[in-house]
């Protein structure tokens, strides 16, 4: 287990967080039509997931919610260590026309972000992509601007930000933490 | 999390985790066959040869396939017509090949262990297609996959493999790969076309093919390999159908759910009736969809392979 050095958001904060991003998105886009909810595996997919149940709550709504893998288009998937597992991408709708949430925790380099854009591109056309993510923690490689964010943290390379979910690791929070030593 | 090893050589030894990791990121990558956009960047830069010494349609097909929809540039080489024809040995035409820049190579060869012998004369990326009688892995591979398709497991589950067991390198690998995964099989064909010693295997072996049907939740029906009849291993087609043939009524007898495969191309009439190959029990095409998407895992996994963590293998 990493050192802990911070909690970033605990479990009350991360409730009342996603309930102002579930607001700022139905809000920017005028209420729910043509609006869907697409989350980057894996605990963007989760964090999908919940704010799709908020929507639902505020508008009477819901709005479709799809899955994306984007291990297939990491611009280092022969470089890593340690292979990325390759899983399934789960969009029960069409793309086209639709206004695009695209969902994922941490946003850092922003090279996630750019293989989730290849990957929706791939499957369909949509009318726009909004991207909200729970943490921004700098750092970006890419041109990569969030539309809407949980939390900006000033961070150094040598930390991480881990997002915990209850449906993945038993618990919500968000910590920030030392990074393990490349082996 | 990767598999254990560089190469694809063959399914003996391959653990467990190995043919599950391949199998899952299989059935995941299968959908991409569906899209609009039926491609993904993976192996942008990478570059494949299909090297075919031996005739084939769906294998290389089906490899072919496989890399153009991950991206991989792709080269196709036959013996015929090459530089084979004029004398070259297979160590220089690989070496040659390898010296153009390339990543990995998938061979099909008439003799076992041509793949295992490259891999000590390139530094590419060794994917075995079928050698001799040796080794298909990838046909094994797409066989469990499909049949995991419709059971969820291969545990406990009866397979029987039916027909030229002597001559089969499909049989070969799905007898290794089934029994790794748990997996009951038997094999079932005329004496002269099983091979002394399978028992060794761990297999069931029976010469009638009703205790077959009776036995198995599936049947693996393998071509009879006309080529070979000259060589008088059976007395004639007819018998061969009489005895061993696939037909309606021998299912309908066994009066239960039973999966027919067959890895192709079929002989109708021959090792199994063309009603058969077209009815609901039959999962052949399935086998075919699922071929590509079990060479695409194989590409995949294989591509980003750690080295760090390479076996002798």
């Amino acid at each position: 287990m990493c050192k802990v050095k911070a909690i970033l958001i605990n479990e009350v904060g991360l409730a009342r967080t996603l309930t102002r991003l579930a607001h700022e998105i139905v809000e920017r886009n005028a209420g729910a039509k043509n609006l869907a909810i697409i989350g980057v595996r894996t605990r963007g997919a989760t964090l999908a997931e919940r704010l799709v149940k908020r929507i639902e709550e505020i508008e009477g709504v819901r709005v479709p919610l799809g899955a994306l893998d984007i291990t297939l288009y990491r611009d280092d998937f022969r470089r890593r260590l340690k292979q990325p597992l390759v899983q399934a991408t789960d969009i029960p709708f069409a793309l086209d026309e639709m206004n695009i949430v695209l969902v994922d925790d941490v946003l850092y380099t922003g090279r996630t972000s750019r293989a989730a854009l290849d990957a929706l591109m791939d499957l369909g056309r949509p009318a726009s992509v909004q991207l909200a993510v729970l943490i921004d923690r700098g750092h970006r490689e890419l041109p990569i601007q969030p539309d809407y964010v949980g939390k900006r943290v000033t961070t150094s390379i040598g930390e991480e930000v881990r997002v915990r979910l209850k449906e993945k690791d038993g618990e919500d929070a968000v910590l920030l933490v030392e990074a393990p030593e490349e082996q | 999390m990767g598999l254990s090893s560089r190469h694809l050589l063959g399914l003996e030894g391959v653990p467990a985790k190995d043919i599950t990791l391949i199998l899952d990121t299989a059935e995941n990558l299968k959908s991409i066959l569906d899209r609009p956009i039926p491609k993904v960047p993976t192996l942008r830069g990478i570059t494949v040869v299909n090297l075919f010494f031996e005739n084939s349609t769906r294998t290389r097909i089906s490899f072919e396939l496989a890399e153009k929809r991950l991206s991989a540039d792709t080269i196709n080489f036959s013996a015929a017509g090459s530089s084979v024809k004029k004398g070259e040995t297979l160590k220089d035409t690989v070496r040659n090949i390898e010296a153009m820049k390339i990543d990995m190579i998938v061979v099909r060869h008439s003799a076992a262990g041509v793949p295992y012998f490259l891999t000590q004369c390139t530094d590419a990326v060794i994917i075995n297609a079928g050698d001799g009688r040796h080794e298909h892995p990838t046909q094994a591979l797409l066989d469990m996959m499909t049949l995991r398709e419709k059971w969820g497991t291969l545990k406990g589950k009866k397979v029987a493999i039916i027909g030229d067991i002597r001559h089969s390198r499909v049989a070969g690998s799905n007898i290794r790969g089934l029994k790794t995964m748990g997996a009951e099989v038997m094999v079932c064909g005329p004496r002269t076309l099983i091979p002394p010693g399978i028992k060794e295997f761990g297999v069931e072996v029976t010469y009638r093919l009703d205790e077959a049907i009776e036995w198995a939740d599936a049947l693996n029906v393998l071509r009879i390999q006309l080529e070979r009849q000259e060589k008088g291993l059976f007395p004639s087609i007819r018998e061969y159908h009489n005895e061993y043939g696939i037909t309606r009524e021998r299912i309908a007898r066994a009066k239960k759910e039973l999966i027919i495969m067959h890895p192709g191309p079929i002989n109708r009439g021959v090792e199994l009736d063309a009603d058969v190959a077209d009815s609901e029990a039959s999962i052949i095409l399935d086998q075919v969809t699922n071929g590509v998407a079990v060479r695409m895992a194989v590409l995949v996994l294989l591509s980003g392979f750690d080295n760090s963590q390479e076996s002798l293998r």
